[in-house]
């Protein structure tokens, strides 16, 4: 194990998975620049060159299509985009050939392609450089949805992606880049689909995605001060989504907050409590709840952006009310040091 | 071109020809329930590089895919029974007629939406190019294609890394209905422009069978030898409907004249005629040709007719290489 960054994760997964298998590419606007993509792709091309590690045209929709010829000759690529909302450019890629070519020609062969898209909030990202459409691509049957929170699932996950024998999109917050955790050195694939308990409680079930799961560490970690037990899992992935993982839990606490970075309609904490609505009726105390940005852009204006996230005092005000207790949540707002529209003091922009 | 190239393109024309042709007469039964695009008249551009490609060498192709599926040798029995809908067929009833896939043939998909595989086909050459196999990727496509963004884009990644794929357009001078001259403007040519790009371009009568398979052949040489990509811009003409086994030459977007006048040219006659006024075959030859050929495709339909259909529960099958997933079969509500 080794301290490190969740850039630097992922930096070793491709690595790793790069000095594993010569099939492996890795490509995207960037990918060779002095930056590195967020420092995530720094030192591959030295190390494993310029066929298999390169900078591209700004065609994503072409350049999505032939990583997925690529993958269908063989190959594992590794597409990269600095921001989700250029990758909407390749959805048809995406959802018409990668998601379906296994299906429409009845299971010839797979797209073991792997698609980083990196998502965020605020810093002036405003609304088109911001977006969490990973409700979008969830939807798409044969598409699989990677949501990392921590440095360790970070490698793991994309290890696993990069060797998954369909197309998985990996989705990296922008406020998670800089969170240090540790991290098994080699191949070590965390399997997707799988959810993760980070904390265990009877109270209430608290099911996060990526950066939300570390605004609801917070809050659960306050909560607990004053006696208030939260089961909080972390998704890990949304599709699959771990079902099992999230039933089990409410059927102990009878109770279900789900968080999402996304805005709320046709949102997967939409679907979260769909389901749990439907499977868990029986087993449920009080209304299944949820937490996700307004149905509307995030602006660029710091003025403008103050209560569009969900921070943790939310997540704890809102457990309070579901379990019809009166708790502190004010002073996390109050602890807090940094600007609200950055994740800390490594954050100082443009990107 | 040797007598036997010569005879074996006509032979795949007729081929393709006696099986839409046999498909259109079917159509009506309502056996096959897909929307099936023919490309009866177009038949030389598949047929001459589909016998110019190497076995190994790979292609792709759009919705009017059937002839390039048989020119690269795929399975005639499989894509009839992939039409009916048939778990014999190429996909497994998953696909039909617009998902035609034979990869023991090179033949490596073809896909339902207008330019979708142009990247496919760039990608398979990169590949190919990182294998340093030798192949190439041959990409099949129509006019309309040129009209798309993901188009340029994919060429110009592959000028860029001189990867070995041949483009090959077949011009039938419409998409569905609408004539070239109102989506794209009069008196430029598609090779030109594409040669803008930066590749060496070419192309000519399409229904001259014997002229497109030299002038593939050539373009093959140069791409094996490391050209880069190369474009071939082929003018041709679609007899039938965009989609669907009839004759729409009544409906008012195009007249019985322009269509009298491309059938004039049609390619499978002139390289007969052509054949035959050399010696190189005799009318008791092609009458056996046909014979055999109206033979295999009556067997390719008892067959596909014949074959079951798929069982309904693989109907979820195959969404990933571990199905089912957890989430890929919903359950009922409250259960």
């Amino acid at each position: 194990m080794a301290l490190m960054t969740f850039s630097k994760a992922i930096n070793e997964a491709l690595s790793v998975a790069m000095a594993q298998d010569r099939n492996v590419i890795c490509y995207g606007l960037g990918v060779d620049d002095p930056k590195g993509v967020f420092g995530t792709t720094l030192g591959l091309q030295e190390r494993f060159g310029p066929e298999r590690v390169f900078d591209m045209p700004t065609s994503e929709n072409a350049m999505t299509g032939i990583g997925i010829g690529a993958a269908l000759y063989g190959l594992r690529p590794v597409m990269t985009h600095q921001r989700l909302d250029f990758a909407l450019l390749s959805m048809d890629q995406l959802v018409n050939n990668a998601a379906k070519w296994r299906f429409m020609f009845g299971g010839h062969r797979g797209v073991p392609l792997t698609v980083r898209m990196i998502l965020g909030r605020g810093w002036g990202q405003g609304p088109t450089h911001s977006q969490n459409l990973q409700a979008w691509f969830a939807h798409v049957p044969g598409l699989k949805v990677v949501m990392p929170s921590t440095a360790e699932d970070a490698k793991g996950l994309l290890l696993s992606s990069i060797f998954d024998d369909d197309p998985v999109i990996f989705l990296e917050h922008r406020w998670l880049h800089n969170l240090r955790g540790e991290v098994p050195a080699g191949d070590c694939r965390v399997p997707i689909g799988k959810a993760r308990t980070l904390r265990q409680g009877g109270d209430i079930t608290i099911v996060a995605m990526s950066y939300m799961t570390i605004e609801a560490l917070h809050a659960v970690d306050h909560l607990a001060a004053q006696g208030v037990a939260c089961d909080l899992i972390d998704l890990r992935s949304v599709r699959p989504l771990d079902w099992a993982a999230i039933e089990s839990s409410v059927q102990r606490t009878g109770r279900l907050l789900a968080l999402d970075t996304g805005t709320l309609t046709g949102s997967i904490s939409g679907e979260i409590v769909a389901r749990i609505a439907s499977d868990c009726w029986p087993q449920l105390k009080c209304a299944p709840q949820r937490l996700a940005a307004p149905d509307f852009p995030e602006a660029t204006s710091p003025a403008l952006t103050r209560s569009y996230h969900i921070r943790a005092e939310q997540i704890a005000e809102k457990v309070g009310t579901m379990l019809a207790r009166e708790v502190e949540h004010r002073s996390l707002a109050q602890q807090r040091e940094h600007p609200h529209d950055v994740p800390g003091d490594w954050f100082s922009g443009p990107f | 071109m040797t007598p036997e190239t010569s005879t074996q393109l006509l032979f795949q024309m007729k081929r393709m020809r006696f099986v839409e042709e046999e498909i259109a007469r079917r159509y009506s039964e309502n056996k096959m329930r897909c929307p099936t695009h023919l490309s009866v008249g177009q038949e030389a551009v598949a047929a001459a590089a589909g016998l110019a490609l190497r076995r190994d060498d790979l292609a792709v192709s759009g919705h009017r895919a059937h002839a390039h599926y048989l020119g690269k040798g795929g399975n005639l029995p499989a894509m009839l029974a992939e039409i009916y809908g048939k778990a014999t067929g190429c996909a497994g009833g998953k696909g039909g007629s617009m998902h035609l896939i034979d990869e023991r043939a090179g033949f490596m998909g073809s896909t339902a939406i207008v330019a979708g595989t142009v990247p496919i086909g760039v990608g398979l050459a990169y590949g190919i190019k990182l294998k340093r196999t030798g192949q190439v990727s041959c990409v099949f496509h129509g006019d309309a294609v040129v009209e798309a963004g993901v188009f340029f884009e994919s060429v110009n990644f592959a000028v860029l890394k001189k990867l070995p794929v041949l483009f090959v357009c077949e011009n039938n001078l419409y998409s569905v209905y609408s004539p070239l001259r109102v989506r794209q403007p009069g008196g430029r040519s598609i090779a030109k422009m594409v040669e803008g790009l930066g590749l060496a371009v070419g192309g000519g009568d399409g229904n001259d069978a014997a002229k497109v398979y030299r002038m593939v052949s050539e373009a093959l040489d140069a791409i094996r030898k490391g050209s880069g990509p190369r474009f071939l811009e082929f003018a041709t003409y679609r007899w039938r409907e965009h989609c669907g086994p009839h004759y729409d030459n009544d409906i008012g977007y195009r007249t019985e004249a322009e269509f009298l006048e491309w059938k004039a040219k049609e390619p499978i006659g002139r390289l007969e005629a052509e054949l035959r006024s050399r010696g190189v075959i005799s009318a008791a030859e092609i009458g056996e040709m046909d014979l055999a050929i109206g033979r295999e495709v009556g067997a390719a339909f008892a067959f596909a007719e014949a074959s079951p259909f798929p069982e309904a529960a693989s109907a979820c099958a195959d969404l990933y290489a571990e199905s089912p997933l957890s989430d890929a079969v919903p359950r009922g509500a409250g259960a």
